[in-house]
């Protein structure tokens, strides 16, 4: 690693190309973030890596003066897959979207999360495709009308932390574009795990889908909409902290605190091998249930760029470096004098 | 224990013979690939030229006994050098009912025709759909028909070791590999060698093969039958330690070398696919060479992985066949774009679509060629034989990497798993492929990762490297700079700066080389894996005083500087190929000639017969 990393700042991490998302656009607060909290690592610029698929989130990588890939549509993890297991000491990023990463991508994500590659891959969700200029996404609601759904959409919606969960992601986190802190703590955290790290972002496209979060974003009601999860404590939400999350036979359900103390309430924790709070939790929706933020899950396994590069230095451990001339000479030969 | 040397000498007269052509055909589960390839060891092991062609079907376990269930393995063993598995056959074994019956038509008059008479039961007659008994009729009568009770021997042979029917039976491919190793004087040694590596922690099986691979060589020396046993002389090859290789597995050897040579590792990103799978196999067994390789999710990962290995500054490959291809198209556009050095091999096989899996044809060319978006220009170099493929795979890189451009490797079935005697090089013979990476910087100049050198090529910067961050993508880049860029006349400049630097292999593919006259009546031009049947075909007519000449193409783009003054000095041009004509359009295309096609689509290689009649035929109109 360099020795000037102490120095850098978030202007160093910015290129010198011009940023084409619409103004208003949720993406810009993260690419902030993200500039932000990335002196924080202890990485170099030249030490990290961009990749992105195709949409709007994937310009993502023009704009970091680092490392970068635009590749193709939804294969972002692919690219990220070949890199990281050959350059496992470089810091990878894939920049994704809801259309690119579940859609058309959705293949790639569920593999190269179920592998655990030690890469961070941020989905920035808006539930619509923007950059093909507003069809409906894999993340839009029932009903959501769109210039591809005059009628509305018939599709039941995927929630994009349930899909990481079910495919075994070691960390799995989810935040909001406008909650600035929470969103760079977020990242960080995710920079800081070892293994696949799974963030969904929350984004508003204020061209084609305004609004989509703003009852986790509105002063008045989000703090009566989002639940901040916080490792080892109890599920308190609530403009008055008056509301918490109990747990009813397998279903979650709202209780007032009014009724019943913190103790019977739901406590977080990250860290159990069992995904099945992180996916209950995941699949608590609004308007039934605050939207839960942060940290769902948060535990350790073999990684596959690890392990891969294991099985290279145990194989050159026991036959040494391989020879070429005595692998061309393997096996029955015969000399023609 | 099995005693390996085994020194046993017929007393029969042994008749010289030039070579032969040997098939061996039976049911996809009776050993049969196992016999071909001890036979072709051992025919090599003792100095022969030899060529395969293993042909079997698609199911891993087609229905018993049935035509579609036959499996067959074809070599030709000379004492010259030869370029071919052969034609007309000299001697077929037949298993079954439906391995005769599928296979007897491309026997020769007076050929020797084994057959397990066992296996001629009413119900084996059943299976391979057929009322009468070939072997009672007059329909095998030009054959020299030899009724060898295959399985009922084979469980005498094994009768002592007290196995199951069902385990005895499968020894029957070592009682047939016994008699024809009788019939072709072959040594037992490199076989008893196989059997005790293969099954020595299994010692009843390892002595049941023995004894019925001796219980073989023995029925050839006491049966009256045969009354003459051949030999075959080694051939005059030229000087140097050989081995016996297949076309996929020379691939291998090729691409390690070429990552040694480059002094780069290998990532390998690869989705299984017949007939690509075995070099994913085969690499895999390689990391303590620096082989990483990553059985991805689908193709189209497999090809994204391995251009992000690219970017990373490693030896980058995908494989796969035609329907793979077909789904890497758009991540191949992204490699040309993002100008990345990699190597797609396509290991050909019928099409369209899932085609014909097992079975070889030539008819990807268009389709690695323009089968992507927008104008995507890309240098493809392919194959001619098994051996072949080891020098490719190093041209292939040494192009790749000194362009920056993805590079296409066409194989197909018939390369892939035929084989031929390849001469392993010496270290001496092993040329060095130097790459070089830009340094890093920190005078804070801008990097330029689009500036190009003397042969258009742009530096491969790494990331990790100091002062050289830059961002790669699939947009139209500006020159020089790389950035992003959508304007109209820097498109058209881009456009043909991408084209050029693909022409550039020109200057170091060398020119192409003509075998015969200089100019003349005919030239043949032929590409890929029909090498040794046009060489082998355009030999014969020359012998016969015909003004015919061969060219074959190892680039198919771009195509070497003299092709078209080549072409210009012959009256005919012939394009053999198993396709509709692929070449041939190219050519007629490009140089405005009148080249004419010899088309098959039989997923069957050429025979030299075939392409001796149309050669002949062309000179005749």
């Amino acid at each position: 690693m360099s020795s000037t990393l102490n120095v850098l700042k978030p202007t160093d991490f910015a290129s010198d190309q011009d940023i084409r998302w619409c103004p208003g656009c949720g993406d810009y607060s993260i690419l902030a973030q993200m500039k932000k909290m990335l002196p924080s690592l202890g990485f170099s610029r030249e030490e990290t890596v961009f990749i992105s698929g195709i949409g709007c989130s994937s310009r993502f990588p023009y704009y970091m003066n680092t490392y970068g890939m635009h590749s193709i549509h939804g294969r972002a993890p692919a690219f990220a897959t070949g890199l990281k297991s050959t350059r496992p000491e470089l810091q990878v990023w894939v920049i994704t979207g809801d259309g690119d990463g579940l859609s058309i991508g959705g293949n790639h994500l569920m593999h190269c999360i179920r592998r655990n590659l030690d890469v961070n891959i941020v989905m920035f969700n808006n539930s619509i495709y923007g950059l093909t200029k507003g069809q409906y996404s894999p993340t839009s609601p029932l009903g959501h009308v769109t210039k591809s759904t005059p009628r509305g959409s018939i599709d039941n919606p995927l929630s994009p932390c349930t899909v990481a969960i079910s495919s075994e992601a070691t960390f799995v986190a989810r935040s909001i574009d406008f909650n600035t802190k929470h969103l760079g703590e977020t990242l960080k955290r995710a920079a800081q795990h070892r293994g696949v790290s799974f963030v969904e972002v929350n984004q508003n496209c204020n061209v084609f889908n305004d609004g989509v979060w703003s009852h986790m974003t509105d002063k008045e009601t989000k703090e009566d909409n989002v639940l901040v999860l916080e490792h080892g404590k109890p599920m308190i939400f609530g403009k008055n902290r008056d509301k918490g999350i109990r747990l009813n036979g397998l279903d979650p359900e709202v209780v007032s605190l009014e009724q019943i103390g913190e103790d019977d309430l739901l406590f977080h924790d990250e860290t159990i091998e069992s995904p099945m709070l992180a996916m209950l939790l995941s699949r608590m929706k609004f308007p039934e249930f605050p939207v839960p933020i942060g940290v769902f899950r948060n535990i350790s396994a073999p990684m596959y760029d690890q392990s891969l590069n294991e099985q290279v230095a145990d194989a050159r451990q026991e036959k040494g470096e391989g020879d070429l001339m005595e692998l061309l000479h393997s096996g029955d030969t015969w000399t023609v004098e | 224990m099995i005693t390996i040397s085994e020194e046993l000498n017929t007393t029969k007269p042994s008749t010289e013979i030039a070579g032969a052509t040997v098939r061996l055909a039976g049911d996809s589960g009776d050993g049969m690939q196992l016999l071909g390839t001890q036979l072709t060891n051992t025919s090599a092991l003792s100095g022969n030229d030899v060529a395969t062609f293993p042909d079997f079907p698609a199911e891993i376990r087609a229905p018993r006994g049935t035509r579609a269930g036959v499996s067959g393995f074809q070599v030709q063993f000379a004492s010259e050098e030869i370029f071919t598995p052969g034609d007309g056959l000299d001697a077929l074994i037949a298993m079954n009912p439906a391995a005769l019956l599928t296979n007897v038509q491309d026997l020769k008059e007076s050929g020797i025709l084994i057959v397990d008479e066992d296996s001629f039961a009413a119900k084996d007659l059943k299976l391979a759909k057929t009322d009468v008994n070939p072997l009672d009729d007059e329909s095998l009568s030009k054959y020299r028909l030899i009724k060898v009770p295959v399985t009922s021997l084979t469980r005498t042979a094994v009768a002592e070791l007290g196995m199951s029917q069902k385990h005895a039976d499968r020894c029957r491919n070592f009682f047939a590999m016994g008699l024809v190793f009788w019939l072709y004087g072959r040594d037992l040694t490199p076989t008893l060698r196989f059997i005790d590596e293969k099954f020595g922690k299994k010692p009843e099986v390892a002595d049941a093969n023995v004894r019925a691979l001796k219980a073989g060589w023995n029925y050839g020396e006491t049966t009256e039958a045969l009354a003459t046993s051949f030999h075959v002389n080694p051939a005059k090859l030229t000087p140097g330690t050989y081995k016996n290789i297949m076309g996929n597995q020379a691939l291998v050897y090729g691409l390690v070398a070429a990552s040694k040579l480059s002094g780069k590792d290998l990532f390998l990103g690869s989705y299984p696919i017949t007939p690509a799978s075995d070099i994913l196999h085969e690499l895999s067994k390689y990391k303590h060479f620096g082989v990483r390789t990553f059985q991805a999710e689908d193709e189209i990962a497999a090809v994204c992985s391995a251009i992000g290995a690219s970017f990373g500054g490693s030896m980058a490959i995908t494989t796969s066949s035609g329907p793979g291809i077909a789904l890497k198209a758009e991540g191949i556009g992204l490699g040309i774009m993002m100008e990345l050095p990699m190597l797609i091999i396509d290991v050909q096989r019928g099409g369209p679509s899932t085609g014909l899996p097992t079975k070889t044809e030539q008819s990807d060319l268009l389709q690695v060629l323009y089968g992507r978006n927008g104008e995507s220009p890309i240098p493809v170099i392919a194959a001619r034989s098994p051996a072949d493929c080891f020098d490719v795979a190093h041209e292939a890189w040494r192009v790749a990497t000194r362009l920056m451009t993805p590079v296409f490797i066409l194989s197909d079935g018939f390369i892939a798993n035929g084989s031929e005697p390849w001469k392993i090089p010496t270290e001496d013979e092993l040329q060095p492929i130097e790459i070089s990476h830009p340094a890093g910087t920190t005078d804070g100049a801008e990097f330029l990762p689009y500036q190009r050198d003397e042969l258009l090529a742009r530096p491969w910067a790494l990331p990790g490297t100091e002062g050289l961050t830059h961002r790669l993508g699939g947009l139209e880049k500006e020159d020089i700079t790389g950035n992003v860029s959508y304007d109209p006349d820097n498109h058209q400049h881009m456009t043909h700066v991408r084209a050029q630097k693909v022409e550039n292999a020109t200057e170091l593919i060398g020119d192409q080389v003509v075998n015969g006259p200089t100019n003349g009546d005919l030239l043949v031009l032929s590409w890929g894996g029909t090498f040794g049947a046009c060489a082998t075909a355009v030999q014969q007519c020359q012998a016969r005083g015909h003004s015919v000449a061969h060219t074959h193409l190892r680039w198919l783009n771009p195509f070497p500087k003299n092709l078209g003054k080549i072409l210009s000095n012959y009256k005919k041009i012939l394009i053999p190929e198993l396709n509709t004509g692929q070449l041939r359009m190219l050519i007629r295309s490009k140089f405005l000639v009148d080249a004419e096609g010899f088309n098959k689509i039989k997923g069957k290689p050429f025979g030299i017969a075939e392409l001796v009649e149309q050669i002949e035929r062309q000179l005749t109109t």
